[in-house]
């Protein structure tokens, strides 16, 4: 299944996602966001993915840790 | 040999000693997002204590090449970067097969495919793969890919941070990212909806 006027939004949707588009890429990808269903489906999923793989695989630091970590501190003494 | 002087070099001291303080804690309230970043980029979660342990000790011992103002959290996974490397992660080359790369859609595409494109409307669709999947995939990935995409994607760097912190051409951030992405979503594909 081809989409093939999508190829080009689909990479500019990467850098839309990371906020590291200049301005007038950030114009292009959010006018074709508006016209496009089937970008902006996989638009928010990729969003929605984002923040998904953040929130899961972040592990909290072990309880211990952090003592650990305050006597490695020389200004204490 | 003028009478202030032993006043002015205590007071320089007293100064340095604030500095550190003030280094010392403002990196300490880092470690549970230094932690994160760690906990991704190895193996298990005592490896992962070892090098935050390793880096904090590395960074107290330099806090002086630190430029106040700058990217603490960028500096201090510079340390924890370099260390890892050091520790003799095995040097490992992208290996020269990795399976045919898919596009940036692929996974939305085969959740499409199996379940109807309006699946996609459904909110927390992602919710779907699981949270062993996910840590599985990402520890999948080629260690060169793999600390980009955790960089970026765990602990929220800017492509010109990572570039900083791994001392690579931002370029090459960029094309690790990309790839990286796309080799996770095919893997989280192949697990969750083969």
């Amino acid at each position: 299944m081809s989409h093939g006027p999508c190829d080009a939004c689909e990479e500019l949707l990467q850098g839309y996602l990371d906020r590291e588009l200049t301005d007038s890429e950030v114009g292009q990808a959010e006018s074709h966001l508006d016209a496009c269903d089937y970008c902006r489906r996989r638009y928010r999923f990729e969003d929605d993915l984002r923040t998904y793989v953040r929130t899961t695989a972040a592990e909290r630091m072990p309880s211990g840790l952090m003592d650990k970590l305050t006597q490695l501190r020389s200004a204490d003494a | 040999m003028g009478e202030e002087e032993p006043e002015i070099e205590g007071r320089r001291i007293a100064a340095e000693a604030r500095d550190r303080v003030r280094f010392e804690e403002e990196a300490l309230a880092l470690a549970d997002q230094v932690y994160r970043v760690a906990r991704r980029l190895v193996g298990t979660r005592e490896e992962a204590e070892d090098l935050v342990q390793d880096t904090y000790g590395r960074a107290f011992r330099s806090w002086r090449s630190y430029t106040p103002g700058t990217n603490l959290r960028a500096w201090l996974l510079r340390i924890l970067t370099n260390l890892n490397l050091d520790r003799g992660r095995k040097v490992q080359r992208t290996p020269d097969l990795l399976p045919i790369e898919e596009g940036d859609y692929y996974l939305a595409n085969k959740m499409a495919e199996s379940q109807g494109e309006q699946v996609l409307d459904q909110d927390r669709v992602v919710e779907k793969l699981s949270q062993d999947s996910i840590v599985t995939a990402l520890s999948s990935l080629p260690h060169d890919f793999r600390d980009t995409v955790v960089l970026v994607d765990i602990g929220e760097f800017s492509y010109a941070d990572a570039a900083q912190i791994l001392d690579i051409p931002i370029g090459t951030v960029m094309s690790r990212l990309h790839r990286g992405r796309r080799l996770l979503k095919q893997q989280l594909a192949e697990e969750t909806i083969a």
